[in-house]
């Protein structure tokens, strides 16, 4: 039996994990509810976050937080076209086509990152104030993963917000719900799925960025940690703001605690337990039948 | 029978018709013997690169078997991987930790063993559709991955199967060097393999999961057993992939727990979309030209060959959907046309 201390570790760190699963996967689970498509190359705009987010700090001596938010944004702004010449010709085209283009999109990322910054894993020098312990009064913790569920948090009360209580979050929800219903009072889900895409890879980018300190940056890392992301979004079922959060925090404590717990048996568990959710409940925890 | 009351034709004039139809398509066109010519050419004009003929022969296995449910019955896997390590871990456990190293039997093993995993996860899984159906045909894949992984003290990890002994084939020809042997043995399971597979589509079975894929509502409509067919699809071709798995496993005397990876799932899929889904050999030309090129240039520009492989990936899907051999129709037609 672990002790109470190794049980507030592991909730920590599983949390902190979460917060990062939950800001990349977000963008894709809404993306995915809005317009059905399979966008394997979600991964390639959190790696992109998270090369940029180097580049930012080495080259050009821009403090971390400044340029988590410039990577961000520089993400969300550079996915539009990719969003109005790529992916919207194939809304409407069977899932194996959309697999196969953003399979391409994700091996092109991985192949330009590896020309530009090279194979081998890159960190990021984090400002002196995040780097050290933290004590939270049971024990210390890093305080890097501390500053990691701050910001998780913060975002879910902005995006909690957003959905529920403004004009816009009202018609994403309206469109995830029934897109022609929503198309024919007059929304132009078109304009408002670019805008959610957009949003949803400057995520992704944030999300990259706080990644590289605990998850590692390579190019691999655009299909490495994919799967995990798209059963997040599955389990917790698309276009679900809930859905995803509870599936990231589930998937990120028992991922972390099995990995504590029993490091052989390593991400085992955490794969049955998608497979098994996804098996009894096909639309994930909080998706439509 | 009130249909047959209303129509001009009686029911055994019907059936009759079908039964013509069927066997029309079936019957064997001069054409289909040149991949078959071209595999044994190859044989005596590069007696040096066996080796790798034989893991293109492999991979044109694999492909073939992603044809069946992908291309025939329309099931979208992103696991099929998963069926192709089952079989190379048959190999590689028989050979290296139960003492038994022959090659042929072992080939029917992996096959009934990667069956039986097509037949339990099919039946499970191939009732979903659409995203639901990828995520669970990936996390299958990667859960059998992490299982080996949790269980290395028998696969070895990561780092392969240590001490794999295969005996000689039939008792008589070795592995040897230039991997002669085992390229003429890869291309007559090959062979035998392809036989069943296009017995198979040219059947009334095969025609039924046409039908599935083009139009699913309809063929519940009419009473076929949706679910069952495309679950026997599955097992079997889960069980060629198994055999394509053996082979590699036999035939490199090597495996590690990267044959599950998501990466051997999506590059058998492009070598199938390359070549062209559901037209039987476009697993053969997108097999070989993607391993030629592979080949060519993954070790030397690895960055460029993974740029280019996603590039083809998105040209594909813009403007070259039904593959090259569809590519190759089409401009055949163009100038068919243009000469009359």
């Amino acid at each position: 039996m672990p002790s109470f201390a190794a049980i507030i570790s592991i909730l920590f760190d599983g949390l902190a994990y979460a917060m990062v699963l939950f800001i990349i996967s977000v963008g894709l689970s809404i993306t995915m509810g809005l317009m059905g498509f399979v966008n394997l190359a979600h991964g390639a705009f959190a790696m992109a976050g998270g090369y940029l987010v180097v580049s930012l700090t080495r080259s050009l001596g821009i403090p971390f937080l400044p340029a988590l938010v410039i990577a961000a944004v520089i993400v969300g702004a550079a996915s539009i076209p990719f969003e109005r010449i790529l992916y919207s010709r194939l809304y409407k085209a069977t899932e194996l086509d959309q697999v196969l283009l953003t399979i391409g999109l994700a091996f092109m990322s991985i192949a330009v990152c590896t020309m530009i910054y090279g194979p081998a894993p890159l960190t990021i020098r984090l400002p002196s104030i995040l780097t050290g312990q933290l004590d939270i009064g049971v024990r210390t913790v890093p305080t890097y993963r501390a500053f990691v569920i701050v910001v998780g948090v913060v975002l879910i009360a902005v995006l909690w917000y957003t959905f529920e209580r403004t004009n816009i979050g009202a018609k994403i929800r309206a469109a995830v719900d029934n897109r022609r219903m929503a198309q024919s009072i007059g929304i132009n889900v078109d304009r408002l799925f670019t805008l959610t895409f957009a949003l949803g890879s400057g995520l992704a980018a944030l999300g990259g960025g706080l990644a590289v300190q605990t998850f590692g940056l390579t190019p691999s890392f655009a299909v490495l940690y994919l799967v995990f992301f798209l059963l997040i979004v599955s389990v917790g079922g698309l276009g679900s703001l809930k859905g995803t959060l509870v599936a990231s925090i589930v998937l990120g404590v028992f991922d972390v605690g099995g990995k504590y717990l029993t490091p052989e048996a390593g991400g085992f568990f955490i794969y049955a337990l998608a497979l098994a959710i996804l098996l009894v409940k096909p639309a994930g925890l909080y998706g439509r039948e | 029978m009130a249909a047959s009351d209303v129509t001009t034709a009686g029911p055994d004039d019907r059936r009759a018709r079908a039964r013509a139809f069927i066997e029309r398509r079936h019957r064997i066109r001069l054409g289909e013997i040149v991949p078959w010519l071209l595999i044994a050419a190859v044989f005596f004009i590069f007696p040096d690169r066996t080796t790798f003929g034989t893991q293109v022969l492999i991979a044109i296995m694999f492909a073939l078997s992603l044809d069946l449910i992908l291309g025939y019955a329309g099931i979208v896997t992103l696991g099929h991987a998963a069926f192709f390590g089952i079989g190379a871990y048959t190999v590689a456990i028989l050979s290296a930790r139960l003492g038994w190293g022959e090659p042929i039997s072992m080939l029917f093993a992996a096959a009934v063993l990667a069956g039986i995993g097509g037949l339990i996860s099919g039946w499970f899984l191939l009732r979903y559709r659409g995203l639901t159906l990828l995520m669970l045909t990936l996390a299958t894949a990667v859960l059998l991955q992490e299982f080996g992984n949790y269980r290395s003290d028998i696969t070895g990890g990561y780092d392969g199967v240590p001490g794999m002994e295969i005996w000689k084939l039939l008792g008589v020809f070795e592995n040897d060097l230039w991997g002669h042997n085992y390229y003429i043995y890869t291309a007559i399971v090959l062979f035998v393999v392809f036989i069943v597979v296009r017995h198979i589509i040219y059947s009334p079975f095969g025609q039924a999961l046409v039908g599935i894929r083009e139009n699913v509502r309809r063929m519940h409509a009419i009473g076929s057993p949706v679910h069952r067919r495309l679950v026997i699809s599955y097992t079997i071709a889960a069980a060629i992939a198994g055999i394509a798995g053996a082979l590699f496993a036999e035939s490199t005397a090597y495996t590690t727990l990267g044959v599950f990876d998501f990466d051997n799932s999506a590059k058998v899929m492009v070598m199938l979309i390359l070549g062209g889904t559901g037209r039987l050999y476009g697993a053969f030309a997108g097999a070989t030209i993607y391993m030629i090129l592979e080949d060519e240039f993954s070790k030397a520009f690895p960055e460029y060959w993974q740029f280019g492989i996603g590039l083809v990936l998105v040209l594909t899907v813009l403007f070259a959907r039904r593959g090259l051999l569809g590519l190759f129709e089409d401009v055949a037609q163009y100038f068919r046309r243009s000469k009359s």
